[in-house]
């Protein structure tokens, strides 16, 4: 499920009709749609698959325009994924001024003084689904859509594709099972793969999974560990 | 009886038998398999009873979209948590006697799934399993062999004393508890029943 397209962008230009390179996309939509909140999100790597980041709140007006759009007609959703970014710990170096009580010229006076001091901060995480994009009319494609919900834990609503590419709906409700990112909009959001009262969504990274190491006759690696932590567990009990 | 004796007697035109093997033989030559699958196990069950393989020359080519007309179930493939009540309660609705073959990597242990969340580690946690065959997937050949220890396993049965089979047994336990989907995981997560695990110097689980 994480796995995206491995077709590059340079690939799919000599197959099919020139596309738009992703700056020119963004503009396109801006053009279209007034207000919008798109970014480009580059991406560094071989695959040089860089992705456009939209507004939760211009993501309908997006979807629509670049399905609708005659020249990018993009009428082909291949892929919905869900990405879990935890929150992250960053410590950063600030310099800092403050008053010191310091001994000058054999008297006692207050100086000011910059010392470098270390300060951590979390940068809140949050979910994200990636769209792919392709159009079979105009054989292009892919052109990624990326949005993020507020937080992880409680403002967890994304709008759903689902109304402008119909693909999109057991992938969405996978996501929302196994990420519990919320889609409004969706015509029958609910768990598929696990059952309904289960309560977990095992794709996240601080999944905790049930304990059952119980017997573990060829137990390796990471298993062998679960199983020797369970059994000391049991001991101790 | 003397085998020999049995055997001389047999070039006589003198049949000599038992009830017991009468009644084994009988139930042995003529097992249908429950149809059901589970994963790709199940394509190489498919081949096992199509011509190539020819499961019929063993008696077994019935197979019964019915849980009260089979005699066996064939776990071919991969039980997941939210499959394995089902399983347990299609086995609780087959009619004695009745019999498990556990096939594949995943029916046994949870095969290359063992280690995640979301599959049971072995279905015999929940039912008592009569085979129990290794391979992902095995061939058909070793569901065959598979299918010949079960004739076999029935062929030994003693239809009266201590070891006599659950069927024949008025005190037997009969139905299986099938395991509630909980919030995290199944509840329970086996049944101690079929699944007393002995953990060195622990004893039983809980």
């Amino acid at each position: 499920m994480l796995s995206g397209s491995t077709t590059t962008n340079h690939e799919s230009l000599a197959r099919g009709a020139k596309l738009k390179s992703i700056e020119e996309i963004k503009s396109a939509i801006e053009a279209a749609v007034p207000g919008v909140g798109v970014e480009v999100v580059p991406n560094s790597s071989p695959s040089v698959q860089h992705s456009l980041r939209v507004a939760p709140r211009s993501a309908i007006a997006v979807a629509t325009f670049l399905r609708d759009d005659a020249e990018l007609a993009f009428d082909f959703l291949s892929n919905v994924t869900g990405v879990d970014w935890p929150d992250k710990e960053v410590s950063e170096k600030v310099k800092v001024t403050r008053l010191a009580r310091k001994i000058v010229d054999g008297v006692e006076q207050e100086v000011e003084e910059t010392v470098d001091e270390t300060r951590k901060r979390v940068e809140p995480g949050y979910l994200e689904t990636v769209y792919h994009l392709y159009s079979v009319a105009k054989k292009h494609g892919p052109v990624v859509l990326r949005m993020r919900t507020v937080n992880r834990t409680d403002q967890v609503e994304l709008p759903s594709l689902t109304p402008i590419w119909r693909s999109a709906e057991l992938q969405e409700r996978e996501i929302f099972d196994l990420y519990g990112i919320e889609f409004k909009g969706h015509p029958d959001l609910r768990r598929i793969l696990m059952w309904d009262g289960f309560k977990d969504h095992p794709m996240r990274k601080d999944y905790v999974e049930p304990d059952d190491y119980e017997y573990e006759p060829t137990a390796h690696d990471q298993v062998l560990a679960r199983a020797q932590a369970h059994r000391a567990a049991k001991t101790a009990r | 009886m003397d085998q020999n004796l049995k055997i001389e007697l047999g070039k006589q035109g003198v049949f000599v038998t038992t009830i017991q093997e009468l009644y084994n033989w009988g139930r042995r030559s003529s097992v249908w398999p429950m149809q059901f699958g589970l994963a790709c196990c199940a394509i190489e069950m498919i081949a096992t009873t199509m011509a190539r393989y020819d499961m019929a020359r063993f008696g077994a080519e019935v197979f019964r979209p019915s849980p009260r007309q089979a005699d066996l179930m064939i776990v071919s493939g991969t039980v997941t948590k939210k499959m394995a009540p089902q399983v347990v309660r299609l086995y609780n609705q087959m009619a004695e006697p009745r019999y498990v073959i556990a096939m594949g990597a995943c029916a046994i242990s949870g095969g290359p799934f063992k280690q995640g969340y979301n599959v049971l580690k072995g279905i015999d946690r929940y039912i008592p399993v009569d085979v129990h065959i290794p391979g992902c997937p095995p061939r058909p050949e070793a569901l065959l062999q598979a299918f010949i220890t079960l004739q076999k396993k029935i062929d030994g049965q003693h239809l009266t004393g201590e070891d006599r089979p659950r069927f024949l047994d008025a005190g037997a336990q009969g139905e299986f508890p099938v395991p509630e989907q909980g919030e995290h995981d199944l509840e329970p997560t086996s049944n101690q029943g079929v699944w007393p695990v002995q953990i060195q110097g622990l004893g039983t689980r809980d």
